[in-house]
């Protein structure tokens, strides 16, 4: 039997990341880390005086902690989806060089989709510890949650993968995620409930899958209720997944001309 | 005895324990084309780089419009375009933005640079580029583009390095004719090449360098006189037949090489050597007479070896 | 800031009018990707929503170093103001100046005309600053307007917001230097990110415990953060002089290490 043409690319995305991987180790471990240190425990000690029932009532530190593993999900996966596909048209031409083999612009998003995926599996592992660590949830309560910030994380990276192929200019990119990004991360629940938001962004958070995502891990690991029924979050998180990667692929056999 | 345009005495160039250049002594005159031809590695843009004043020489004396580049580095580039080897133009900018910021670092005034980008434009057949982003060019109109902007100061002295390299051979023609041009204007153009066929073309006279060294100097005719023959017969040979030939070629020829696929046989009359060599018995599968190019003076001075 | 710091410069790296020809030229590009200014804007304002707004209801008020209670978004927004300018100082002497300096190659295109390195040193800084300075403007104008300061002596927080991007854009240009593969930025990130967390931004040192303090004053964003949250507050005294001192120290460290490396890089 013959290896799927897709993991061949999956394992030509590990042999690149093998190189560098040190410095994704940093961003893996020390970001949550560092704003769980910074946020959690440091601005935890000013939010606790008043110890709102709004935040879970198990401290701050225990409501951020799953809402920053969904929201870190979030960020590897649009780095990780993105700026591949981009430097792969663009920068390093790899696809150009992949596809005049029998590999096909299909095998390379399914390939790279594959790849983005186990990077979420072990972002999110490393999450669950660094929460453990922290004592901000149990290991076991913590680790269930990781299915749910991974799936946070694809719903990202399949519609982040098709802007970085259909967007002309790097330019534009870069505009959008720094239009975009901080205020997703920020205004995604994980740092206080979005009905503290003005009353004209809160149905717009709604719209955002980090917001579910956020909402789910949060239920796992606090057991706090939804605040939609687990079917329509889920649901909406594979919804977008799948019309995500749909367009992708449509756009990228269209950028690779094939 | 004209005054020369730019002087190296005992020149070199040393990168920690490489030498670049090595030693080199070169004279440079007003309106002439002066090239550099060696190969890759043989120390060219190194020089270029001492003479445009932006690599200072590790020891020799070297003069550039009779300043010393170390010290007079700025007044030397107000004078001097260069026309580097790899694309270097502003990716962000549009074609005519290039001209403006490059026309600015020389201090020019707009106005008086808008004047010169339409005429420049005109020169290299750019002009309906003006507006186009930098990466919307091909690549010979890049180098077009690159050239006008190494004349945008007006210089009196012109650096090319490798002008027309990776370029198809309409681009060149399109290149070299405003070379031409520019000499004709009384420009002083020095030309880094390793095609031997732009250096013919181009230059009046140039030197030879292999591993930082100058190993000949003069016109293209003097070194073709001087390290060929005016003729050169190349023959192939059925399987191994030409080993029976090579004593009798030997004893007619000025010089022969023998190569995988072909034997050079090296003469001042070929039509002679070649009658000579059919009477006693040599029967070649086919025969190329030609004349000598700078390219066998080259390949001589420099040998067929790789140098990686 | 750094015109009048580069009089303190020996007089061949000391900036011509060539510093202002760099700025033109980064000109031309930005009115292209205007967007991204735009945008380097609204990053402290989603900021100040997001944490002054959304959690100053759960913070409460909060006490400066200086013992003044205020509500937590006129708490943060100051210490916004100096981050902002600290990021926009950075993102801009770092990303686009390893570009230029070995992709595009557009320094040796530079090099080959009268201008000197020293210009291309000071021209960049400048441009960084005054980047970090149409960020703090903006900022400024909405504290304002939406009563985060009610001082007029937060005009002068401008200045403080020039000298934190003075700082750090030297500062990021000479890390550049040492650069040699787009993975070293996850260096960058590995600094920046820390600073931004624990430089006062987001609550008063006095959260840490005492022996984590003196660490935490190490940071140039802290000195940063007390002297604009000083500025919008118009509160002065002398231990200002010691902040303002602190960037100024570190800027020209920064300075100086760019002229020089960035001189061999180039002038090989």
């Amino acid at each position: 039997m013959t290896t799927p043409r897709a993991l061949l690319i999956v394992e030509s995305e590990w042999r690149y990341y093998k190189r560098t991987w040190w410095s994704t180790v940093i961003t893996t471990w020390l970001r949550p880390i560092l704003f769980l240190l910074a946020m959690g425990v440091g601005l935890g000690t000013l939010i606790d005086r008043t110890a709102d029932q709004a935040l879970g009532g198990a401290g701050y530190l225990a409501f951020l902690a799953p809402g920053l593993m969904a929201a870190s999900a979030m960020q590897t996966a649009i780095t990780d989806s993105s700026w591949p596909v981009r430097t792969g048209i663009k920068w390093r031409k790899h696809f150009w060089a992949q596809i005049s083999t029998p590999v096909t612009p299909d095998d390379i998003l399914n390939g790279l989709m594959i790849w983005v995926f186990i990077r979420l599996v072990f972002v999110s592992t490393a999450f669950a510890v660094v929460i453990w660590a922290f004592g901000a949830a149990p290991l076991d309560r913590g680790l269930a949650a990781v299915p749910a910030a991974v799936l946070c994380g694809m719903a990202f990276a399949s519609p982040m993968a098709f802007l970085a192929a259909w967007f002309k200019e790097d330019s534009t990119m870069i505009a959008l995620f720094r239009f975009s990004l901080i205020p997703l991360f920020l205004f995604s629940g994980a740092f206080f409930p979005i009905d503290r938001l003005p009353d004209l962004l809160e149905p717009l958070a709604l719209f955002s899958p980090v917001w579910h995502g956020v909402d789910l891990c949060r239920s796992i690991t606090l057991g706090t209720p939804l605040a939609l029924p687990l079917w329509v979050e889920v649901g909406y998180l594979l919804a977008v997944t799948v019309v995500g990667w749909w367009a992708a692929i449509r756009r990228l056999r269209k950028t690779l001309n094939l | 005895m004209v005054e020369s345009l730019v002087v190296g005495r005992g020149l070199s160039k040393k990168f920690g324990d490489f030498t670049a250049v090595d030693n080199i002594d070169f004279d440079i005159h007003p309106g002439e084309a002066f090239g550099f031809l060696g190969p890759n590695g043989a120390g060219k843009s190194s020089t270029m780089r001492m003479i445009g004043a932006v690599s200072p020489p590790t020891s020799g004396r070297l003069s550039v419009l009779g300043m010393d580049p170390s010290t007079e580095g700025i007044k030397i580039r107000g004078r001097l375009g260069v026309v580097p080897q790899e694309d270097n133009l502003d990716r962000e900018l549009s074609v005519y933005e290039n001209l403006l910021t490059h026309g600015r670092y020389f201090h020019m005034k707009r106005a008086e640079i808008d004047v010169r980008i339409v005429d420049l434009l005109e020169f290299v057949q750019l002009t309906e580029r003006l507006d186009d982003r930098v990466d919307l060019l091909s690549g010979g109109m890049k180098r077009r583009l690159i050239i006008a902007r190494g004349l945008i100061n007006q210089p009196e002295l012109v650096i090319l390095d490798e002008p027309t390299t990776g370029l198809d051979p309409q681009a060149r023609h399109v290149v070299w004719d405003r070379l031409y041009q520019l000499k004709r204007d009384g420009v002083t153009l020095i030309i880094t090449t390793h095609y031997m066929d732009e250096a013919e073309q181009l230059c009046d006279r140039l030197v030879v360098m292999d591993r930082g060294r100058i190993v000949a100097e003069g016109s293209p005719r003097e070194l073709i006189e001087r390290y060929s023959t005016r003729d050169v017969l190349e023959m192939r040979f059925a399987a191994d037949q030409h080993r029976h030939a090579m004593p009798i070629i030997e004893e007619v020829a000025e010089r022969t090489e023998d190569l995988p696929d072909r034997l050079m046989i090296y003469t001042h009359n070929a039509d002679e050597v070649s009658a000579e060599l059919a009477r006693r018995g040599v029967h070649p599968v086919s025969t190329l007479i030609r004349r000598s190019t700078l390219e066998d003076v080259f390949l001589r001075l420099t040998g067929r070896q790789l140098i990686e | 800031m750094s015109l009048l710091l580069a009089g303190w410069l020996p007089p061949q790296s000391r900036p011509t009018r060539g510093a202002g020809r760099l700025i033109q030229r980064n000109l031309l590009v930005y009115k292209r990707i205007w967007l991204v200014i735009i945008a380097g804007f609204c990053e402290p304002v989603f900021y100040l929503l997001g944490v002054g707004v959304g959690l100053g209801e759960f913070v409460g008020e909060v006490t400066t170093e200086g013992g003044v209670s205020l509500s937590y978004a006129a708490f943060v927004a100051p210490g916004l103001l100096a981050a902002s300018a600290m990021n926009g100082a950075i993102i801009e002497s770092t990303f686009p100046i390893f570009f230029k300096l070995h992709y595009n190659r557009t320094y040796d295109a530079v090099l080959s005309t009268p201008m000197r390195v020293a210009d291309i040193a000071v021209g960049e800084i400048l441009w960084s600053q005054l980047r970090a300075a149409i960020y703090a403007c903006g900022f400024l104008v909405l504290m304002y307007i939406v009563g985060l300061t009610d001082t007029l002596w937060a005009v002068v927080a401008i200045l403080g917001a020039l000298l934190v991007g003075f700082t750090f854009s030297a500062a990021g240009f000479a890390a550049v230097t040492f650069m040699r593969t787009w993975h070293d930025f996850d260096m960058i990130q590995l600094v920046i990110l820390p600073l931004f967390l624990f430089s006062g931004t987001f609550y008063p040192l006095s959260v840490y415990p005492s022996f984590l303090q003196p660490i935490m004053q190490i940071s140039p964003l802290y000195h940063g953060t007390e002297l604009l949250r000083a500025f919008t507050l118009g509160s002065f005294d002398w231990t200002l002089l010691a902040h303002a001192g602190v960037l100024v120290a570190v800027g020209l460290v920064g300075l100086a290490i760019t002229s020089r490396r960035l001189g061999r890089t180039l002038l090989k």
